[in-house]
């Protein structure tokens, strides 16, 4: 009885365990090597790509990999997978990046105005903030995708409407207490405006959180943009990303499975290692999440 | 009671006003149907009598209008490319998704909710560590990649099982684990967390000191608290049943509701995708008003109705 009620009550007895470790684990060291991998893959892309992603070799089609030319081999126009690799990687970290920025920006400025004025205004934000999270984000952006068209800046734009809710209800939640806080109140009464009080203030008292909510997106919008490109709606040939490689790879799944399992690696590995990394982060900078 | 419920109803049906609005504005303003339906070298005469016949030349706000009485009435519409009703044509794919997502749900339930107990209660065990490396792999692998690699192994290279199609039962096997195993993952990740928070209380450290058997402490008092929050997100679950598997159904060639909107929206079918769009938001509201009601019978705290409006 006594063991099995040790072991059952760690939530108490480990809690001081995590405290005195403070070196990073080496799992988080890894994703960190793979994004900063990643990341500079995606800025260096017209340098480092052995041909242009469009080039064929119609000599060497469908070669395998390991290929003396094609390390990744090729797909069925003799295009080499290497460099469409590399240019998938640069446009999909540029959605990712881009909607997250901009889905933060949104949600946060969404909190605060709600925070501020209260009344109708907090009313109509935690209305839309409960649609959107009542949806499936994927069937609003297929319906608003093949309606508008496809240009990249859009399908960046859209992808950022995923998940300002999320900041939106975490920014009006603390904006509202660090309202009631001391400093906040010291800075008005000195004269400082609402704009000067939310983004000097505030905001870097709650960057934490938000940092955090943003790590917890990121991935979701790769995997959210892959996802609508495998269907062939989102990023549109001949530009490429990995989602638009797997769904392109698919049809050659049997002789040249290697054209779909490349990007397929590179989309797991890179939402793991930000997955890892965004847990790790979230134990260190806020306390209050778990 | 009855005021919670009212404000419940009143906010679920104001979501679905809000879906059927944004449907509205989306797909009418985005672009000239006519235009898009015909071919370009159309005659002009045969454009003017498209847009006449479906409305197209009326003001935005009286097309609006009158998408709402026409939803009222229960008419959604005809597919703007064979004319047959748009909502017969959603209702005809329905039983061929539930076909998959019935089960995968079963499965998510069945593996997901006690995988997630055990690993709670056996935290740091092999079979934790086990659990949690899965549900982290069911989040980080899309399951168009989970899809295409169980094709690879048990279609392309073991041969076992059809890639495609729906001829068969056996058809069905391959979609219906690619959907479980993701979700799986996540409901075992989600119940684990939600188990463990309980078990930190002081409540449960009470009834374990005062000699209550370590079982009847799991029962009575943390399993039916760990219970609210994986509701949640087992009624977000339910709520998806339609709308869940439209990649997965793209990847199996299965024909589907989901299959059917990819079509629809490549094919710009607008009283297509509105009809998927609308019947979605109502299977999400719905969905969620039951969660909300199962709150009320599970925790008597909300029961009371003085906090109606606490989540």
């Amino acid at each position: 009885m006594a063991d099995i009620t040790a072991s059952a009550l760690p939530a108490a007895a480990a809690k001081p365990a995590p405290r005195p470790k403070r070196r990073v684990p080496p799992v988080v060291w890894l994703g960190l090597a793979w994004l900063v991998l990643i990341i500079a893959v995606a800025l260096a892309a017209d340098w480092i790509q052995p041909y242009r992603f469009t080039a064929y070799d119609l000599r060497n089609r469908l070669s395998p990999p390991f290929h003396p030319l094609h390390w990744l081999g090729t797909d069925e126009l003799g295009r080499d997978v290497l460099s469409r690799l590399i240019v998938s990687v640069r446009i999909s970290l540029l959605v990712a990046f881009g909607a997250t920025i901009i889905s933060a920006v949104l949600g946060t400025v969404m909190g605060f105005l709600a925070a501020h004025f209260r009344g109708w205004v907090e009313q109509i934000v935690l209305m839309l903030a409960d649609f959107q999270a009542a949806m499936p984000f994927l069937i609003l952006a297929l319906s608003v995708l093949a309606f508008f068209g496809n240009g990249l800046t859009l399908f960046i734009c859209l992808m950022g409407l995923y998940g300002w809710e999320r900041y939106a209800r975490i920014a009006r939640g603390l904006a509202i207490s660090a309202g009631a806080q001391g400093y906040a109140g010291a800075v008005r009464q000195i004269g400082a405006s609402p704009s000067r009080v939310y983004l000097r203030h505030i905001l870097p008292n709650i960057a934490s959180t938000l940092i955090v909510s943003m790590t917890l997106t990121f991935p979701e919008v790769i995997l959210l943009e892959s996802g609508l490109s495998f269907l062939g709606l989102g990023v549109q040939p001949p530009m490429t990303s990995l989602g638009n490689m797997v769904g392109y790879g698919r049809e050659y799944l049997t002789r040249a499975p290697w054209i779909m399992l490349a990007p397929a690696a590179t989309i797991v590995m890179t939402t793991l290692a930000v997955s890892l990394v965004g847990d790790w982060l979230r134990d260190k900078l806020d306390p209050t999440l778990r | 009671m009855l005021r919670f419920l009212l404000i419940r109803f009143g906010r679920a049906a104001l979501t679905v006003a809000l879906v059927v609005t944004f449907a509205f504005i989306v797909l009418r303003l985005s672009g000239d149907p006519a235009l898009i339906i015909m071919s370009v070298d159309a005659p002009p005469e045969a454009i003017a009598a498209f847009r006449k016949a479906w409305g197209l030349d009326d003001p935005i706000w009286l097309q609006y209008l009158h998408y709402f009485t026409a939803i009222g009435q229960g008419e959604l519409g005809q597919s703007m490319r064979d004319g047959r009703p748009a909502l017969q044509l959603v209702l005809e794919r329905i039983p061929a998704t539930l076909a998959l997502t019935l089960p995968a749900l079963a499965m998510k339930l069945g593996i997901g909710i006690p995988a997630g107990i055990y690993a709670a209660l056996h935290r740091d065990s092999l079979i934790d560590r086990a659990v949690m490396v899965t549900a982290v792999a069911g989040f980080t692998v899309p399951s168009f990649v989970l899809g295409l690699v169980l094709v690879l192994v048990f279609s392309v290279q073991l041969g076992w099982l059809p890639s495609g199609g729906q001829e068969s039962w056996r058809h069905a096997i391959l979609p219906v684990l690619t959907l479980g195993i993701g979700g799986a993952a996540v409901l075992a990740r989600f119940t684990r967390s939600a188990m463990l928070e309980v078990l930190g209380q002081p409540y449960i450290r009470t009834a374990s000191a005062k000699g209550v058997p370590w079982a009847r402490v799991v029962r009575g008092h943390a399993l039916p608290n760990a219970a609210i929050p994986t509701v949640t997100i087992v009624g977000f679950m339910v709520g998806s049943l339609i709308a869940g598997a439209v990649v997965v159904e793209s990847v199996f060639s299965w024909p589907g509701v989901g299959r059917l909107l990819v079509v629809a929206v490549a094919n710009r079918d607008l009283a297509v995708v509105q009809c998927i769009l609308l019947l979605v938001a109502v299977t999400m509201v719905s969905s969620n008003l039951i969660v909300d009601l199962l709150y009320g019978v599970m925790d008597p705290r909300l029961r009371s109705g003085a906090k109606a409006g606490a989540h």
